[in-house]
């Protein structure tokens, strides 16, 4: 119930300013420009939203620190904070609540770029479950890097540092799964280096956008976001006071 | 209604709150005294559940701020220093949301935000964005959130800080309409504020209570509990002051400038009352005054008396 309530203002705020929109029209604008110039959508000739999905992992590391780095910056900065927390609130549900208005606003950008899914629909006959699984991967990847910009954002009171910090640390985690990785630390035992690289992104958003629905990719997105939450509600906790 | 027990809040080496008591019943206005930095709006904090404590408790209508911070945050209407809102937000869908989060559905919503509306005198402003009001109507907002679900306890930081006279009234008959039954603690640091509606007053300094009590007793630490202060048609001579100096419980007189010229201020000994025969001496002696007056002490001399370390 009163992670409705946050939640729900919180969603409201948004559309309360103009950011929202541009962030939308921005959003949209770059995606399927990436999409049919520089990853050659119709030059392709395949009825696939993969040069759509390709770059989403890159995209997402500017346009999500920017939905994230106000979420709890702007509380502390202004005072709100003070009035959340002595509502009845707890700080789970205010963490938790905030996070999922964040993430149903990237949602809506995500579903606002049905049009291309209408596109190849028209052109040829694509498999809807590998777009189906694509816009999953999308949406819990953008869950895993909005849950990361959640935490930066509590950390500081400055928007832009949260913004750089969010931004860092995703490129960090993004990159760390890619195979080329691999290479660099060739050194190390074999066990080593998988780990690190299923600790990344990268392989876990390719298999989703492969079609492949596989338990693990969703149970690791979902413990990512799990446990940067449960960081965003001690970081809370421990520096409100400030 | 409000116990608090040994409250101490360390930040890092700082003691803000250093082992601060006390009791609030109902029907009681307290005021909360003390200079900047003294632990006023971090006491508030920890009553509110807004920060733990480092060590020490209280208890707000028998629930702990430890153990039932959710109970103790339901009774409570709170509203923090310099009225922190949601600035993209109108009035009425920031009220909405409060009455929402306090509990509230169906129409109790819109009822509740009417009642504020009609205490706070909120109607003009319902439908502005929070970004484009007035100092005062942001106070006023931030205290209507207070009030939504009528809350039995009040606690308010600095309510009046910041806005101009014709404001603080509003805010200070705001508060003394409430007086009957709510609990009302609220931090200030204007003086004649604690005079005009407080029902008892703390002094807070360095993180301890230094005084509690009603005005009227505070006034009387002042010294010039009790003193006379007397206007004369003609200016007083050196002779003059030596004579009531004379007379018995007459500690010390001084030469002062009165809005009608010269007067003096006689200070009395303690508790010895010093009007009569002040009064009959000046009879006997056909002596013309313009003025005569029982001073009843002054909050700001106690305050300043009290808060600051006293000079060598």
């Amino acid at each position: 119930m009163q992670i409705r309530n946050v939640f729900r203002r919180e969603l409201q705020g948004y559309f309360n300013s103009p950011v929202a929109y541009i962030f939308l029209v921005i959003f949209l604008m770059t995606t399927a420009w990436f999409a049919f110039d520089w990853n050659q959508f119709y030059e392709g000739r395949q009825a696939t939203l993969e040069p759509f999905f390709r770059h989403m992992p890159i995209f997402f590391l500017f346009f999500i620190p920017a939905v994230a780095m106000r979420l709890w910056s702007e509380e502390r900065k202004s005072g709100t904070i003070q009035l959340l927390l002595t509502l009845p609130i707890t700080t789970q549900q205010a963490v938790i609540g905030k996070f999922l208005a964040a993430w149903a606003f990237l949602g809506i950008a995500l579903a606002l770029t049905f049009p291309m899914i209408i596109t190849v629909f028209y052109l040829g006959n694509p498999d809807p479950g590998v777009i189906f699984s694509s816009y999953l991967g999308a949406f819990l990847m953008a869950g895993a890097y909005l849950s990361i910009g959640s935490l930066t954002s509590a950390i500081t009171k400055n928007q832009v540092v949260s913004f750089v910090l969010a931004a860092v640390f995703c490129l960090i985690i993004l990159v760390a799964g890619f195979p080329m990785v691999a290479g660099y630390l060739e050194f190390l035992p074999t066990i080593l280096t998988d780990a690190i690289i299923s600790l990344g992104f990268f392989q876990h958003f390719e298999s989703l956008k492969k079609g492949v629905l596989n338990i693990g990719d969703l149970f690791y997105f979902i413990s990512l976001i799990a446990l940067a939450l449960f960081a965003n509600i001690q970081v809370i906790e421990a520096k409100k006071a400030s | 209604m409000v116990e608090v027990e040994n409250l101490v809040k360390h930040y890092g080496p700082i003691r803000a709150v250093n082992d601060i008591s006390f009791e609030v019943k109902k029907g009681e206005i307290l005021g909360f005294l003390g200079p900047n930095g003294a632990g006023k709006s971090t006491t508030m904090k920890m009553v509110t559940c807004f920060l733990a404590p480092t060590s020490g408790t209280a208890r707000v209508k028998g629930f702990d701020i430890q153990k039932n911070p959710i109970q103790v945050r339901q009774q409570l209407g709170y509203l923090p220093e310099s009225a922190p809102l949601y600035d993209d937000m109108t009035v009425q869908a920031f009220l909405i949301f409060v009455a929402k989060v306090r509990g509230f559905s169906g129409s109790d919503v819109q009822k509740n935000v009417d009642r504020v509306y009609e205490t706070c005198q909120l109607h003009k402003v319902a439908h502005q964005p929070i970004h484009t009001l007035s100092k005062g109507f942001r106070q006023r907002v931030c205290f209507a959130q207070a009030l939504i679900h009528d809350p039995e306890i009040l606690i308010l930081d600095e309510p009046t800080d910041g806005l101009d006279p014709n404001q603080k009234k509003t805010v200070r008959d705001l508060i003394a309409s409430m007086k009957d039954d709510k609990v009302i603690i609220f931090s200030t640091h204007i003086l004649e504020e604690v005079d005009a509606i407080c029902t008892r007053a703390l002094i807070i300094s360095e993180g301890t209570v230094k005084v509690d009590g009603r005005p009227d007793e505070l006034k009387k630490k002042s010294s010039l509990h009790g003193a006379l202060t007397i206007g004369f048609q003609d200016a007083p001579d050196e002779n003059l002051r030596k004579n009531l100096l004379n007379i018995s419980g007459v500690r010390q007189a001084d030469l002062i400038d009165l809005s009608k010229g010269k007067g003096l201020r006689l200070l009395s000994d303690s508790e010895a009352e010093i009007a009569v025969p002040v009064l009959d001496y000046l009879k006997d002696q056909k002596i013309e005054t313009n003025e005569f007056r029982v001073e009843e002490g002054r909050l700001d001399e106690v305050f300043r008396n009290i808060t600051q370390p006293k000079r060598a």
